[in-house]
């Protein structure tokens, strides 16, 4: 009796550890199992990543399409339409969101990859907003003067220099905001505003089009771009001018959609090659007069006007089409 | 020499007690724990060779211009026009931030390590060494989400700075998440001080700060150098907090309230949008070997010293 004491607790710790490590075994194995995209599994993960423009709009879309379809999950995440494109690129999520249009390479390197050709649907349309401070008396700004103020190489530092004075503000060096160059954002900016040029190095590179606002509205010489539908009472939307001396044009649903505003952009869904089963029905219904209703409470513009449910579905279909064919 | 067979003789005389099961059992824990202690040094090479994998290409590459990869201030890795991969405001931010992190953090570090060690109470060394501990504790993100929002709100209303996520703030965060390790192991480099030398000093009529001063802090001097250089280490390293209170603008900054962007910050903001294989994939898995020569000669420096204080 004596030694079956012993010899029992030093066996103890054997046994716990082997069964750690077949609980670890085990673990993992069923792990593989659950993230493996279930074919025929009962309720549908669509998986949605990318732009940080259209993140809340496709959140807000995804928690919609619940109610529609309960069998589906729709899951997002942001970081980027760059990020979104790189995950679509390796075939690990169903839509990537974007921001801007994929670039052939990409395009080329996703045929590559997954055998697929992504598959282009606009889902929307938004004017690329460039906010001030609300205190500041700027109202219009030209495309030429902001691209002074982003560009690399631009002598421009102070907003004195572009006749502007900010009042109360002892030091007006602009605080310039710009957005990480995953951003579809920061690219479509650098290509419509900078002429494919470079942005000056140094400004304040926010992860989100939140973040830009947030800051410009804590910062009385800040000025920023992001998405119109991020606008607080904090900042102020500038109108733009394609040229000095032009009629400026403010950032609305009206001039986004008749394209008189020259930073209007459109939102963009991309798809592993044509969509099928919930994906397809995703898109469709995204497409649709209640997707669109949802998209322009988030402070978009539709793809197609609010006007009757049934002239809306029609035209939002060539609309997908048109863009799949370029 | 009769001692070794004598304790031989001892457990041959208890094995035959045991069943075979118990000694089996033994010899596989002892495999297995070995096995763990070895898989650290494996690790680290294998982290080591595949980080240095997915760089080398571009690494050996001849348009590959080191010069301007280590000092050029030009970070445009995405550029339409011109791409340039200079990291030397990177390397600026990551040194200047944790530059800034020490200044704050030692002479706090070091002075909660004195007092803990020398000056307080046995129940309140107690209650500061669990509350410094819980400091360690917190994760680095709920670091940044205080300087994102409270510190960056209080700099802007002290300074009168533009903006509040700036160098200073990173700074001080980073200098708040290195002062729990600064404390423990400077307080380990004192509590091995013997208690002869500070009677010594007490009976030769010291004052007590003399007697830190004189005695105690020389004493100690390579385990408090480990304590900061570990502390150094942290802050080199540490990633999401410097990427929410830094600003991550990439530039060199000409003061403490200017925007800055670190290595890791970099490296976290920019490896998810990077198409793999791409030489922007690759430029960033070289700054990660920078950085980790960095840490590694950070660390290295701090294992000599604690050693030096061993052989003491």
């Amino acid at each position: 009796m004596k030694a079956s004491a012993p010899s029992s607790r030093s066996l103890y710790p054997l046994v716990c550890v082997l069964a750690l490590s077949v609980a670890v075994l085990f673990g993992c194995g069923g792990g593989e199992k659950a993230s493996s995209p279930g074919t025929a599994a009962e309720p549908t993960t669509i998986q949605v990543k990318g732009s940080d423009t259209m993140v809340n709009v496709a959140q807000a879309w995804a928690e919609e399409y619940k109610k529609v379809d309960p069998t589906a999950d729709v899951e997002v995440s942001g970081g980027g339409s760059g990020v979104g494109i790189a995950a679509l690129e390796k075939g690990t999520i169903d839509i990537a969101n974007a921001s801007r249009e994929m670039k052939p390479a990409e395009i080329d390197q996703t045929t590559k990859n997954t055998g697929k050709t992504p598959k282009d649907f606009i889902v929307g349309y938004d004017a690329l907003a460039v906010y001030v401070h609300k205190d500041n008396p700027l109202t219009e700004i030209s495309l030429e003067d902001l691209s002074k103020i982003y560009i690399e190489g631009s002598p421009v530092t102070k907003w004195s220099e572009i006749g502007v004075t900010i009042p109360g503000v002892t030091d007006d060096t602009i605080v310039r905001v710009s957005r990480q160059s995953s951003s579809g954002t920061y690219e479509f900016f650098r290509e419509h505003v900078l002429d494919k040029h470079d942005f000056k190095l140094g400004s304040r590179d926010m992860n989100g089009s939140k973040e830009v606002v947030e800051l410009v509205g804590t910062t009385k010489t800040a000025i920023g771009y992001s998405g119109m539908g991020y606008v607080t009472g904090e900042v102020k939307m500038l109108k733009v001018a394609t040229k000095k001396g032009e009629p400026a044009v403010a950032p609305t649903v009206e001039n986004t959609l008749t394209k008189a505003y020259p930073l209007a952009r459109s939102l963009h869904f991309y798809t592993l090659g044509e969509p099928e089963g919930a994906v397809k029905k995703y898109v469709e219904w995204v497409l649709s007069p209640a997707g669109q209703a949802v998209l322009q409470d988030n402070g978009y513009v539709p793809v197609v006007r609010d006007a009757a449910p049934e002239a809306a579905a029609t035209d939002a279909a060539p609309a997908a089409t048109d863009t799949a064919s370029k | 020499m009769t001692a070794i067979p004598a304790s031989g003789e001892r457990v041959r005389t208890r094995l035959p007690g045991r069943k075979p099961l118990v000694i089996l059992g033994e010899r596989a824990l002892e495999i297995l724990i070995r096995l763990s202690g070895f898989s650290a040094i494996f690790f680290v090479l294998a982290i080591f060779f595949f980080v240095f994998r997915e760089a080398a290409p571009v690494l050996f590459d001849a348009e590959f211009d080191a010069k301007e990869f280590l000092f050029s201030t030009e970070w445009y890795p995405t550029s339409e026009r011109n791409v340039r991969y200079g990291t030397w405001a990177l390397t600026f931010g990551s040194v200047a931030v944790t530059a800034l992190a020490m200044v704050i953090a030692v002479p706090f570090g070091l002075g909660a390590a004195i007092y803990i060690s020398e000056f307080s109470g046995k129940k309140q060394k107690e209650i500061l060494k669990i509350v410094i501990e819980l400091l360690a504790a917190i994760p680095s993100v709920v670091w940044g989400f205080i300087g994102l929002t409270v510190m960056s709100k209080l700099i802007v209303d002290l300074t009168g700075a533009p903006v509040g996520v700036n160098l200073l703030n990173g700074g001080i965060i980073l200098a708040l998440m290195s002062i729990p390790i600064i404390v423990s192991i400077g307080e380990d480099a004192l509590k091995a001080v013997p208690d002869s030398f500070r009677e010594a000093a007490e009976a030769l009529g010291a004052t007590k700060l003399q007697m830190i001063r004189r005695v105690l802090l020389p004493a100690a001097r390579n385990g408090l150098l480990a304590a900061v250089l570990l502390g150094v280490g942290r802050a080199v390293g540490e990633t999401m907090a410097v990427l929410m209170a830094t600003g991550h603008a990439v530039r060199i900054p000409h003061g403490p309230l200017d925007s800055v962007r670190t290595l890791t910050a970099n490296i976290a903001a920019e490896l998810g949008e990077a198409a793999a294989g791409s030489p922007h994939y690759r430029v960033l898995f070289l700054t990660g070997v920078l950085l980790f020569v960095i840490t590694f000669v950070v660390n290295l420096t701090a294992d000599m010293a604690i050693r030096g204080l061993r052989r003491k």
